[in-house]
């Protein structure tokens, strides 16, 4: 479809002319149009023909002139392919898979919240913003990975920046993961408090999971049709029911609690999610999960093209003044601090590509099999990696070595790879039987075998090695293949939480125990996490969404500031800085944005947005004796002002870590215009 | 024909949709590139493969 034109399709203009019309005119009425109603309908024309003519014309743009984008080159799903984490898939089918993981609850919920100061701002900057802003993040940051093969943004961030702003933004990404979680559970507990109907609801989903597990495991493995036909109805009955059961008499309070005894609950869920088998309980309802956002959104899409209903709402509210309801602060930059990842999001690879591009594989019974594929040196072929992946080699067997230092000791001689029985002899047979010299002899032979290291290329090769476990060794030595995937799958098991640690410190998974007796762990902890972020929320007097949110917007779009000063660097990295302003633009916006907001939440003199000046006033309330108006008692009058410290704390935190990050950013593109030519530092079959 | 691989490239988006990855992407990978070793059965695949998505150190992740 994108080259249509290019492929000297005489008339391929003309589908685009026509889309390009469309959303000018949809637009045009929506521009025109004055008062009090307007049909939603215009609205979802005008955004379907701005994102296609984005998609066919700017994208375009940046995928060829931009990033010069090269089909010859493998991505990692092609080289690492293994049927099960790196699967080449067709288009059409992925995006699929990205659309479901993407859509969450923030993208719903910052919209609606905006939309206090009438529905034009917030689509404006919906439209606008995502095509400058957050596809252009998206796609950067997906073509980065990708030439990384598939690496999260903490760890591209350490290899193209250094190991300062590396982990520097490792924590603040933690800190803004758990700003996450609490925030997206607050909506949560707030959504369900006092109403019946939604309680019995997601109550229902429960056994329903229940059932739903035991047919998929037991009864019909496998079937994953029939498993979600059976959630869907029982999903559907659930809602229908609900309606019933919040009227009656008898049921309806059995089902009506407070935000406190939710969050309690939450709590008790998560431990109980956690502990028991994950596909009896967690996997049904992540399914069912999903299928309610997707037909949640795909239904309210056919909906507005069947009802075209009006849009009961002004276009511009008074409330842009800073004085509304829900949010409290101008329309710039608190618009488009609660809007979000609505438009903008700085979530989406903080953590996925993590996960879902990157390779983990797996446990499961091929995991020893490419453990010891790998441990033969059946990779050897490219020019000197032998001997680095043997060295890799060695230490994911660590379970079998006595001790770092003998480790070291051994890598370094061929007795201690004998006995370590990663060493073969030229005559063995078997899958890694190698003929003739071997790249990986001790040293003399390998400085040889290695044009690379004869050069002099890599002078710091060895004593790095010695030096980092890993997480840096792909980089600096590009050479592919290089990083042993059982490393990846240490570094990916310990997730965000772990990230800002030293990867040297954290075990490796081999040993079979561990395999056991971390699962529970982690899962509680993630289950606590859930639930204990958001009890204070609720029993704040504020009700914590009015005070949280902004603090959520604030720390996702200083998020998506970190990735774009990433790919800016990479932009000059790469040698392409002519194009830079592809990034620059959308960056100087989010940081415009996301300080003065970040300055105003903390300083402003109106209590109503500034934490300080909130909590100053609190605090000569009680210095005066008076009680002020949510709190009702002296303690809850403490509670406001401790919490409106940790806010404004929190938020000068969110501060520094993207002012470094920016620091760090601009360091890196002064010495990358040092250079001549390009310094990323990509997976080799990409440099090749 | 043309329909059956229409409907299979549905069923297969809607199953990466929920998260479910393509069994026979994987057995076609194991059989041409790994002949004579095992292939885990669909019932294995699935286990597997739930096992590493919601386990410990979980695959899942949403953005907001």
């Amino acid at each position: 479809m994108a080259t249509a034109a290019a492929n000297g399709r005489p008339f391929g203009w003309v589908p685009w002319a026509l889309v390009a019309a469309i959303g000018a005119a949809a637009l045009g009425i929506v521009a025109l149009h004055r008062g009090e109603t307007i049909n939603a309908l215009w609205l979802v024309v005008a955004a379907v023909c701005v994102y296609l003519t984005a998609y066919r014309f700017y994208a375009t743009f940046i995928a060829r002139k931009v990033l010069g984008i090269d089909p010859s080159r493998r991505t990692p799903a092609v080289r690492h392919n293994d049927g099960l984490d790196y699967v080449p898939t067709h288009r059409n089918v992925l995006f699929g898979h990205h659309f479901a993981a993407i859509a969450g609850a923030g993208p719903l919920v910052g919209p609606v919240l905006a939309a206090q100061m009438g529905y034009l701002p917030g689509t404006l900057w919906i439209l606008v913003g995502v095509v400058f802003a957050g596809a252009v993040q998206d796609f950067l940051m997906l073509f980065i990975s990708t030439r990384r093969d598939g690496r999260s943004l903490g760890e591209i961030i350490r290899a193209e920046m250094g190991n300062v702003p590396g982990v520097i933004a490792m924590i603040g990404i933690l800190m803004i993961m758990i700003i996450l979680l609490a925030v997206l559970a607050l909506v949560v507990v707030k959504a369900l408090a006092e109403s019946p109907w939604g309680t019995f609801t997601v109550f229902a989903t429960m056994p329903i999971a229940l059932f739903m597990g035991l047919y998929g495991r037991y009864i019909r493995p496998g079937r994953i049709g029939e498993v979600s036909l059976i959630g869907l109805v029982g999903l559907l009955l659930a809602i229908i029911l609900g309606e019933d059961v919040a009227a009656s008499a008898s049921w309806g309070p059995a089902f009506t609690f407070s935000g406190e005894e939710l969050a309690l609950m939450l709590i008790g869920y998560g431990f109980v999610a956690s502990v028991i088998p994950v596909w009896l309980l967690l996997a049904p309802r992540d399914y069912l999960s999903t299928f309610l956002k997707i037909g949640t959104i795909v239904g309210l899409a056919i909906g507005i093209l069947i009802v075209r209903p009006e849009l009961q709402m002004p276009a511009v509210t008074r409330f842009i003044d800073g004085s509304g309801p829900v949010f409290a602060g101008n329309l710039f930059p608190f618009l488009f601090i609660t809007i979000a990842c609505g438009a903008v999001s700085g979530f989406s690879f903080a953590r996925r590509l993590g996960n879902d591009a990157q390779d983990d594989r797996e446990r499961g019974p091929f995991a020893d099999d490419r453990l010891r594929r790998d441990a033969d040196g059946k990779l050897r072929r490219d020019h000197g990696a032998g001997r680095r992946k043997r060295a890799r080699s060695c230490h994911l067997l660590r379970a079998e070595q006595p001790s770092r230092a003998d480790r070291h000791h051994d890598q370094r001689s061929r007795a201690g790879s004998v006995r370590l029985g990663l060493h073969r002899h030229a005559g063995d047979a078997g899958p890694g039987r190698l003929t003739g010299r071997r790249s990986d002899d001790p040293v003399p032979h390998r400085r040889r075998a290695d044009p690379r290291r004869r050069h002099g290329q890599y002078p710091f090769e060895r004593r790095r090695r010695a030096r980092h476990d890993g997480l840096l060794v792909p980089f600096r030595h590009p050479v592919r293949g290089l990083v042993h995937p059982h490393h990846r799958r240490c570094r990916h098991a310990r997730g965000a939480v772990h990230d800002p640690g030293s990867p040297r410190h954290v075990r490796g998974a081999v040993e079979g125990h561990q395999k056991l007796d971390r699962q529970p762990r982690g899962n509680c902890a993630r289950g606590r996490r859930l639930g204990l972020v958001p009890l204070p929320g609720v029993t704040d007097p504020l009700g914590g969404i009015n005070t949280l949110w902004p603090l959520f917007g604030i720390s996702n779009q200083m998020l998506a500031a970190i990735a774009l000063t990433l790919c800016t660097v990479v932009l000059f990295r790469m040698k392409r800085e002519r194009y830079a302003w592809v990034t620059l633009l959308p960056l100087s916006w989010l940081l415009i944005c996301t300080l003065t907001a970040g300055w105003q939440k903390m300083f402003h003199a109106d209590p109503k947005i500034g934490f300080l000046a909130h909590a100053s006033k609190y605090s000569d309330a009680l210095a005066r004796g008076e009680i002020l108006a949510p709190a009702k008692s002296v303690a809850q009058m403490r509670q406001v002002i401790f919490n409106d410290y940790v806010n404004a704390s929190l938020c000068a935190l969110f501060i520094a870590v993207v002012l470094a990050i920016v620091f760090y950013g601009i360091r890196s593109v002064v010495s990358a215009r040092r250079s001549d030519v390009p310094t990323t530092r990509e997976v080799a079959d990409a440099l090749a | 024909m043309r329909w059956r691989d229409v409907l299979a490239q549905a069923a297969r988006t809607a199953r990466l949709m929920v998260g479910v990855p393509d069994y026979e992407a994987y057995a076609a990978h194991r059989r041409a590139e790994h002949p004579g070793e095992p292939v885990m059965s669909r019932a294995e695949f699935l286990r597997d493969r739930t096992e590493r998505r919601f386990g410990a150190g979980g695959g899942i992740s949403r953005c907001c």
